[in-house]
């Protein structure tokens, strides 16, 4: 089964952020940037199913700067058989943008599955996967919970307000991947050796023209500080009428 | 729940690091945190290795991981071995303790001084955790000097007869294979010490385990006797002769734990250092106040000068330079380093200090065991002694 | 001079309370581009009475598409539906709800349409003529302004940012065409509970924490919820213990919310629970430590034992909103 998954190289979720001094983008420095991890998820199962098939090729792509390429390596190292880097120095904060650049490397690339984590943890488009799906012209579940395939068709699970999704489709199609889709494996270290060998072809990003700018980032307003009312189940009442006089919120 | 463990690294010595060594750390670093430590506490209270998990370290490769990789171990350089150790030690240093004795004392000396053989038979499957082995140089009446063993072995028509007992053994119950150090020349004999291969389910061979120990409980540690154990002759390790080949598996073994006492630093570290931003005390975090500035300030310059210390240690044993002297010396710095650490954290957490719920005092009890094991402070200190000055001390 | 077209949602025949946040969202963009707000529609049949309710909140037009699929979502039917709309009607944006829904509708609609997409933000406005949004990003520790440099632009939109008002206008209903082709089948899935709140949706949430000692408390919260109208939510601590379900977990790796009012029983408050509830409007907190780092963001806080404050709490609440 051949089955390429896109993956972002994002900073690690426990990162404090920085503001740089550009105003605009995050400051870098000391930051330590991960495989996102919804697209870990996606990593898992494109290895389990081409496993399961007995065979054939997983390959991990990802659109970014040249560092990006240790981020391919930990799918390497989990156990995607080759890499591909579409170089771009900054990822656009355009997401159709980096969508059509990912298009023009999946199209003519044969694959049975295409693979995204649902979003990635540092802009929360959830948006590259489908799009990149429409451009392709297949069908497209995200926020894959639980997957069944069987003779190039399948049922995906997704979590909806008020329960669960079922959706059937053929394939090829567009996945992206959602929290508990799986358990993805540490790379063995015996992985992370053997992906030094793997290879990761270079090759600038198809990037059209962004239109998406980011004209600032901030941080958030602190909050006001509140205050403890006392202690107790006598101090209740006082709280309700401060919620309905003072906050409004009743 | 405990949050995810994101390092000690002041002095950004993990830019001095491969991108694959860096990897190998989070690999291990993660598993400890899912796999270990929600675990860990209800093993070292009920006092048993949690061999459930031997399946899972030895999928990921933590066995010998230095060793290569066509007897099916990683292949590792030992900067990385080095950070597995210390990912390990930060979880536990009973379940470190079972990788150093797994991969420095059982894989390596039948690596080193085994034949082809006997490498192809053993090294798969202690890699893959399928056999657990155990290292039996200590004896009752011999600790800090194995050169006077009394544990023999007679040569017989078809090979060995091994006699003798063995003390504080990790690992020792659940091994399936010992290697055993034996004289066979005269008992004041001690370039007449040779290793052995024994299968523990030979007749003869005995393990019981140590009980009443306050430290190391996560961990085996046993007492082995060996009445007339009777094995063939390809049991011997041929390229062994003297003391100086149990020694060289001790400097190996040694070389991971000061690593990993410098993991379990870290460890403790990080945890006072979360409490004490966090815990407030007369109307202020217990961060604010001088005194445990003070601590925190000391505990971070030990592990910033240990950190680098057994880094460049590590790279010296690359390039074959590590000397049993420069590995005396971490050792012996890092593990002491380690024990004011843990108790010193131990303090700043106050009366929470004491509860399992805190890793300070599991650590501050496991590393006086540390301390003592794999040649004790004072042995260290002797060894430098003598290697600085030319005069030996010991006696 | 451009219109705004905001696509709502419905489930069962009634429009979803996200609808109304997208048309006064839309209302006030239209406004500052000069422009009319057209509602779209999109439901198996029987909900052109929800065209008067849309005027409300300032919708002109309310244009309806009607397919037998369209029952429940169906995101080729939907998208293509919109896109269809869209191309034919001169808007300079296309606003969605960021639901579970529309976070899948809202990029298939911009990549058919060629248009860039700002999503899950918490402001829109015009800037120098084009389309600007506020959203949260690494999850919630920074605020991000965008600009979209095209003629159309698509937004999704956080539930319960905008609160809408009201601004009477005609809401005059007329047919839109449905485009049904697909090429995913939705079947039937399990609902949840009958009248759940979805704690992403509410503009009330009531969590819990670890500090309700068992799965069996939990009614304390649901019982407080309920009074106050509101979704339960849940710490990481107590769906990894598998107390609460995911679907409930407030915080970096759960739900991010921004509701109205937030309260946070027995939660000690680490931070990835805060990422994920700290752009709440009113934050209340119940913990029986003082010390507990939830205090430095809630507004109000009550230091005591949950299991007595709770039961009291529902009581007021109850009466005061009977009252």
């Amino acid at each position: 089964m051949r089955i390429a998954v896109c993956i972002k190289r994002v900073p690690d979720t426990e990162t404090r952020v920085r503001i740089a001094a550009d105003g605009v983008a995050m400051d870098e420095n000391g930051v330590k940037f991960i495989v996102g991890p919804y697209d870990e998820y996606a990593v898992e199962e494109a290895l389990q199913r081409r496993d399961k098939a007995g065979g054939g090729e997983v390959v991990a792509i990802a659109l970014g700067p040249d560092a990006a390429q240790e981020t391919i390596r930990s799918a390497l190292a989990m156990g995607a058989d080759r890499g591909v880097l579409l170089k771009a120095d900054r990822i656009p904060a355009d997401a159709l943008a980096v969508a059509k650049a990912l298009a023009a490397e999946l199209r003519d690339g044969g694959y049975d599955l295409v693979l995204f984590g649902k979003m990635a943890v540092d802009d929360y488009h959830h948006a590259v996967g489908p799009m990149t799906a429409e451009l392709l012209g297949l069908p497209c579940v995200t926020a894959v919970s639980k997957l069944e395939l069987e003779g190039g068709k399948g049922t995906a699970e997704r979590e909806i307000e008020g329960g669960m999704e079922v959706v059937e489709f053929a394939l090829p199609a567009v996945l992206t991947a959602e929290k508990g889709l799986n358990t993805p494996r540490y790379p063995a270290l015996k992985g992370i050796m053997a992906a030094k060998k793997k290879p990761i072809e270079v090759k600038p990003a198809a990037l059209g023209e962004t239109r998406v700018a980011v004209t600032a980032l901030g941080l958030p307003a602190e909050r006001k500080a509140g205050r403890i009312l006392g202690e107790g189940a006598e101090v209740v009442p006082e709280l309700v009428r401060l919620l309905r006089t003072e906050a409004k919120v009743l | 729940m405990a949050p995810r463990f994101e390092g000690v690294d002041f002095y950004d010595v993990g830019a001095l690091l491969s991108e694959e060594e860096r990897a190998v750390r989070d690999t291990v670093r993660g598993w400890v945190d899912d796999r270990l430590l929600p675990v860990i506490n209800q093993h070292y209270l009920e006092g048993k290795f949690p061999l459930q998990l031997v399946p899972e370290m030895a999928e990921l490769g933590f066995f010998g991981a230095n060793l290569p990789e066509e007897y099916g171990c990683a292949g590792l350089n030992n900067v990385a071995y080095g950070l597995i150790m210390q990912e390990l030690e930060r979880g536990d240093s009973g379940v470190r303790s079972f990788a150093s004795v797994q991969g420095a004392l059982v894989m390596y000396p039948i690596h080193a001084f085994g034949t082809e053989e006997q490498r192809k038979r053993w090294l798969p499957k202690l890699a893959a955790g399928e056999v657990i082995g155990c290292f039996g140089l200590t004896e009752p009446d011999y600790g800090s000097n194995p050169g006077g063993m009394i544990t023999t072995a007679r040569k017989t028509k078809d090979g060995w007869v091994l006699n003798g007992a063995k003390m504080w053994i990790t690992n020792g119950s659940t091994a399936k294979v010992a290697i055993v150090w034996a004289k066979t020349g005269a008992l004041d004999d001690p370039s007449s010490i040779r290793g052995f291969i024994v299968p523990t389910d030979t007749p003869g061979f005995g393990a019981r385990d140590q009980k009443g120990k306050l430290s190391l409980r996560a961990s085996d540690t046993s007492e082995l006797v060996l009445q007339d154990v009777k094995v063939g002759e390809d049991a011997l390790l041929p390229g062994s002769q003297g003391l100086k080949s149990p020694l060289s598996c001790l400097t190996q073994a040694r070389y991971g734990i000061a690593w990993g006492a410098l993991g379990a630093a870290m460890g403790c570290y990080d945890e006072a250092l979360r409490y004490a931003k966090q815990r407030v005390m007369f109307g202020k975090p217990v961060a604010a106040y001088q005194l445990q500035q003070l601590r925190l300030a000391d505990m971070l310059s030990e592990i910033t000068k240990a950190q680098l210390l057994v880094l460049q240690l590590g790279r010296l044993k690359d390039q074959g330079k590590a000397t049993p002297q420069r590995v005396s010396l971490a050792k012996r710095n890092n593990v002491d380093v380690a024990c004011e650490v843990a108790r010193e954290a131990r303090r700043l957490l106050g009366a929470n200090g004491i509860l399992i719920e805190y890793t300070a005092m599991r650590h501050l009890a496991n590393l006086e065991s540390v301390y003592t094991y794999e040649g004790t402070h004072d042995m260290h200190t002797l060894i430098l002694g003598e290697e600085i000055t030319g005069i030996s001390a010991f006696e | 001079m451009a219109n705004v077209l905001a696509v709502t949602e419905q489930r069962d025949g009634a429009l979803r309370k996200t609808s109304r946040e997208v048309v006064w969202a839309a209302r006030q963009l239209a406004d500052a581009m000069g422009g009319t707000v057209d509602a779209l529609v999109m439901a198996a049949s029987g909900v052109d009475a929800a065209g008067a309710k849309l005027g409300e909140v300032g919708a002109d037009r309310v244009l309806v598409a009607e397919d037998a699929s369209f029952a429940k979502y169906s995101p080729d039917g939907y998208a293509g539906t919109v896109a269809g709309v869209a191309k034919a009607g001169g808007y300079g944006a296309v606003l969605v709800a960021a639901t579970a829904a529309g976070k899948d509708l809202a990029p298939r609609i911009a990549a058919r349409l060629d248009a860039p997409l700002a999503s899950d933000v918490t402001g829109v406005g015009i800037e120098g003529g084009k389309v600007a949004a506020t959203r949260p990003v690494y999850a919630g520790k920074a605020i991000q302004q965008l600009r979209v440099d095209a003629p159309l632009a698509v937004v999704s939109l956080r539930p319960n940012a905008f609160a809408p008002g009201s601004a009477a206008k005609a809401g005059a209903v007329s047919k839109a065409t449905a485009v049904a082709a697909s090429r995913v089948t939705v079947r039937e899935g399990k609902a949840a509970e009958q009248g759940r709140l979805d704690v992403a949706e509410a503009s009330v949430v009531v969590s819990g924490g670890r500090g309700l000692k068992g799965p069996e408390h939990f009614a304390l919260i649901e019982g407080l919820a309920k009074a106050l109208g509101g979704a339960v939510g849940a710490s990481r601590a107590v769906v990894d213990a598998g107390w609460r379900p995911h679907a409930e977990q407030v915080g970096q790796t759960g739900k991010t919310v921004s509701p109205q009012l937030y309260v946070a029983v027995g939660i000690s408050g680490a931070i990835q629970h805060l990422a994920g509830m700290r752009t709440a409007k009113v934050i209340v907190a119940i913990n029986k430590d003082k010390d507990a780092p939830i205090f430095q963001v809630a507004d109000y806080g009550i230091v005591g034992d949950l299991f007595e404050i709770l039961p009291r709490l529902t009581e007021e609440i109850a009466k005061a909103r009977a009252g």
